[in-house]
């Protein structure tokens, strides 16, 4: 089973296809192989939008526009439209939308990406609209076929109803006659369904793709067998910005199976018949570097120390994250004043599947096939267009799912992407590219370092006045993605976004950015710029209800009084980790945030060895209301993944740079969690009937706060810096 | 020389070097793709095939070790999907991306092979060799569990 489209959709729209009116409103008929219980149409497939195809077999085809990264979006989204549309979600097949930004973009990106787990919450109200349409002309076909008025139909699974005369018109009955109307009809917000009225959303659903993922035949890039193709190995400078000086090639030449070595601008390309050459070449190489770029010299731990003073400094020059009231006077007027320091090692990815990509140029250079798997098709599009300089629609996108991506495959360059191209363009050949996991972590674009100053004042009644969250940390998104940069206008909520922690009523909040440039590759990464600074806020906050002598749970319940949902969800958890008993041996930590409107609280139970420093993490409790829980078991799933990556993230993960240069290379030395390290999670989704809100990392961020606050209840010690590896937690016990 | 060995019960030979990985001769020459590439280091168990019964990082298998043995990979494992390991791995959702899991269903496959009523100490302990970064560790153990009842 391979996923990819037929090039005759793209990336045009092309053969059959109809205008209704609106603007962007055409209509392409996709092929493909499609997703779904239903596999193929036998009837003839009829367009009645860009997202929905009916067959006369009476089987439905629904484009889904999120890349799939084990997330479920795959699923989500079509299934969202399926419900408006009536559909029988057992004849629906799923067809992975092309790369088209025009019909199929992101409405919170406005281009086609998938990121900040905000697929579901970005397409909900246009997916909605989108089946609502469709049903309706199905409506009004039935209803013309019938000679009876529209409003004495209604639809039930795959079929038009007409209650009166008893009659029935499946989808597929009417697809064979339906006339398309020149505009798509208009359907008001009171026309869709209530939540009460859902038949598939609520309610789980296997995901589409499941099935092949427990056989072996998903296909991922790294599986695409093109007829010819040669296989690729880059040796990338280990400095963002570097280029090759002194390449000796002479022994890689001498390797059977080595094709063609390639130079290029940021590192040396070797081309063999195999994989095997492709790597011995590599590994054969000596290269030498320019000593171009601006991270030569850097040094992560001392660079840590610089940061933190930074952060504390206040005549460094700031950015303006977000402000209420007025905190620096209010601090002023305090009656107490608390401080607190936290700091945040370097964090990589670590998806499964090593950065990789299919290419093949053709002979003359004028096109190219590519096959990725990517968080941005139209990115993808454009890397491969420009990297050959020709237009994009000389570029034919084979979508791949993708082995894990977490922040890693969404960034303005997609540049293992561009490298397949640059190594099938220098044989004309098709090429596949492939990183090895040391080349995945050495060329790592990682969460970035960070420091963060905080400080609280109380008024004399011992009230919270005033919030103050300075954090010193490079510019993500000016690496990341420079055209997102320069749109925001340097805004960059990749590494800032919640710094002011807006959700708690305080009436003066302030929230800096102390920028850096280090000139290392950093990139988002799972929990974004929560993961670094709820760690700081919810340690923070705990480190305040200490010193105040208020309970923790209570103490953020009452920042949030006035919002019924974050109140219900701290009760929640507190209730479930049974929060105020006293435990021998062990202790229990308290978080909450307000991510991007889901509501998250969460406790760990934590236990210490005071000999070694190691910290064990025997339970979990969390509770999420993300409002409409689209599809319920993926949540408590995305939800247990968040945990396991959370826990990485506070005990164990950590790159390092010495002159610039990453020190890591595999997982014998970047440690990530194995089935023997993680807790017990007993998790709890809690639904409510407000727009869907984002799934997919949420518990990430309050498990490193949550753990070293268990860690100061047990011991009275405040653990400021992640990972909480053993030597740390010794050193901080004393 | 050829290496001769067999794949899934089907007779296989590779011209890779002696020293060649099994995992990319399985891959690339006998284009058998479920089996994974993660660290090439036996750290992950993307790779897991099992030979002669019994597992094996593919990645730190060279091809000459496997002349004459009997390997399975997750093609082989059932024509349908139809192995316990694989239909209580759907009954339990357990796949995200998916990428580790034909490594995770071999390894799995592993120990009821040999242990056919493990207890979570074991289970957890055989299968802490396989990395999944999506964190599908509890959907693991509820799915070795339910295969080993079903079985």
């Amino acid at each position: 089973m391979t996923i990819h489209l037929d090039r005759s959709v793209l990336p045009a729209p092309s053969r059959r296809q109809f205008m209704i009116g609106a603007a962007g409103f055409t209509f392409t008929v996709a092929s493909g192989l499609p997703f779904g219980a239903t596999q193929a149409a036998s009837g003839k497939e009829v367009a009645l939008s860009p997202w929905v195809t009916i067959s006369t077999d009476d089987t439905v085809a629904i484009m889904s526009p999120a890349a799939e990264m084990g997330q479920g979006s795959l699923t989500s989204l079509p299934l969202i439209l399926a419900e408006e549309l009536d559909a029988d979600w057992s004849k629906v097949r799923v067809i992975v939308a092309p790369p088209n930004d025009a019909l199929y973009k992101n409405p919170g990106f406005g281009y086609m990406y998938t990121a900040g787990s905000n697929a579901v919450t970005s397409y909900f109200k246009e997916l909605r609209q989108f089946g609502a349409q469709v049903r309706k002309v199905l409506l009004v076909n039935a209803a013309r076929h019938w000679n009876v008025p529209v409003e004495e139909l209604t639809t039930g699974p795959n079929v038009v109803i007409h209650e009166k005369s008893g009659r029935r018109l499946s989808y597929g009955e009417i697809a064979a006659f339906a006339e398309v109307p020149a505009t798509a009809p208009e359907v008001a917000e009171s026309e869709l369904k209530k939540p009460d009225q859902f038949r598939l959303i609520g309610h789980d659903v296997m995901r589409v793709e499941l099935p092949q993922k427990v056989n072996g035949t998903a296909q991922y890039s790294i599986d695409v067998q093109v007829p010819g193709m040669l296989y690729g190995a880059i040796l990338r400078a280990p400095i963002e910005g570097a280029a090759p000086d002194r390449v000796e090639d002479a022994k890689a030449r001498t390797i059977a199976g080595v094709v063609q070595i390639v130079r290029l601008p940021y590192g040396v390309g070797v081309i063999g018949e195999t994989p095997w050459a492709a790597f011995d070449g590599k590994a054969a190489l000596h290269v030498t570097w320019t000593h171009t770029g601006k991270a030569w010299g850097f040094d992560s731990d001392k660079a840590l120390v610089a940061f933190a003073a930074a952060a504390r400094d206040m005549s460094q020059p700031t950015k303006l994250w977000g402000k209420t009231g007025d905190a620096p006077a209010a601090m002023k007027t305090a009656a107490t004043v608390i401080e607190g320091d936290y700091m945040n090692d370097l964090v990589y990815h670590a998806q499964m599947e090593p950065l990789n990509a299919v290419a093949a140029v053709s002979p003359n250079g004028d096109a190219c096939e590519v096959w990725c798997g990517v968080q941005s098709k139209t990115i993808a599009v454009t890397v491969a267009a420009d990297a050959l300089g020709i237009a994009p629609d000389k570029i034919v996108y084979h979508d791949m799912l993708m082995g894990g991506g977490f922040g890693r495959r969404g960034h303005r360059d997609e540049e293992y992407v561009h490298d397949a191209v640059v190594l099938s363009n220098a044989v004309k050949k098709p090429v596949k590219m492939m990183w090895t996991r040391e080349d995945d972590v050495h060329n790592g674009r990682f969460n970035p370092l960070s420091a963060h100053y905080l400080r609280a004042g109380f008024d004399a009644s011992g009230k919270l006045i005033a919030f103050h969250h300075r954090k010193a940390c490079d510019e993500v998104t000016a690496f990341q993605d420079p055209v997102r940069f320069e749109r925001q206008k340097g805004r960059d909520g990749i590494a800032f976004n919640g710094l002011d922690a807006p959700y708690y009523e305080i009436p003066n909040r302030l929230g800096e950015a102390v920028p850096r440039e280090s000139g290392l590759r950093t990139s988002s990464l799972r929990g974004i710029a929560h993961l670094t600074n709820i760690f700081a806020i919810e340690s923070f906050m705990d480190e305040l209800a200490r010193k105040r002598g208020i309970d923790p749970a209570a103490f953020r319940r009452d920042l949030v009084k006035s919002n019924p949902r974050a109140v219900a969800i701290i009760d929640r958890v507190a209730r479930m980790a049974d929060w105020g008993r006293k435990r021998d041996g062990s202790a229990l930590g308290f978080t909450y945030m307000n991510y991007s409107g889901t509501q998250i609280a969460l406790a760990a139970e934590v236990v210490l060895d005071r000999k070694t420093g190691a910290l064990r993490v025997p339970k979990i409790w969390t509770a999420l209301d993300p409002g409409i829980a689209v599809q319920p078991d993926n949540i408590v799933a995305q939800t247990e993944s968040s945990i396991v990556y959370g826990l990485g993230f506070a005990l164990t993960e950590r790159i390092t740079i010495v002159d610039g240069a990453v020190q890591e290379s595999n997982f014998y030395d970047y440690h990530v969690p194995r089935m023997n390290e993680i807790p017990e999670m007993l998790i709890e989704v809690v639904p409510t009937d407000n727009h869907p809100t984002g799934v997919g990392q949420m518990a990430t961020p309050l498990v490193a706060p949550a753990i070293a606050n268990a860690v100061a209840e047990l011991t009275g010690v405040r653990l400021r810096h992640t990972p909480m590896t053993p030597d740390r937690v010794k050193q901080a016990l004393g | 020389m050829p290496t001769k060995f067999s794949v899934n019960g089907k007779a296989a030979e590779s011209s890779a070097p002696p020293q060649t990985p099994l995992l990319w001769v399985i891959r690339e020459e006998l284009k058998l793709t479920g089996t994974k590439f993660g660290c090439g280091t036996g750290l992950c168990g993307a790779c897991m095939v099992h030979i002669d019964g019994k597992r094996a990082f593919s990645c730190q298998t060279q091809v000459s070790q496997a002349a004459g043995k009997a390997v399975t990979t997750i093609e082989g494992l059932s024509a349908d999907s139809s192995h316990p390991v694989q239909k209580a791995w759907l009954a339990e959702r357990v796949p995200q991306c998916g990428y580790c899991q034909s490594g995770q269903i071999m390894s799995a496959a592993d120990l009821l092979a040999h242990n056919p009523k493990p207890d979570r100490a074991q289970i957890v302990e055989h299968m802490s060799t396989n990395i999944c970064r999506c964190g599908s560790y509890p959907r693991i153990v509820r799915a070795i569990q339910r295969a080993a009842k079903e079985a």
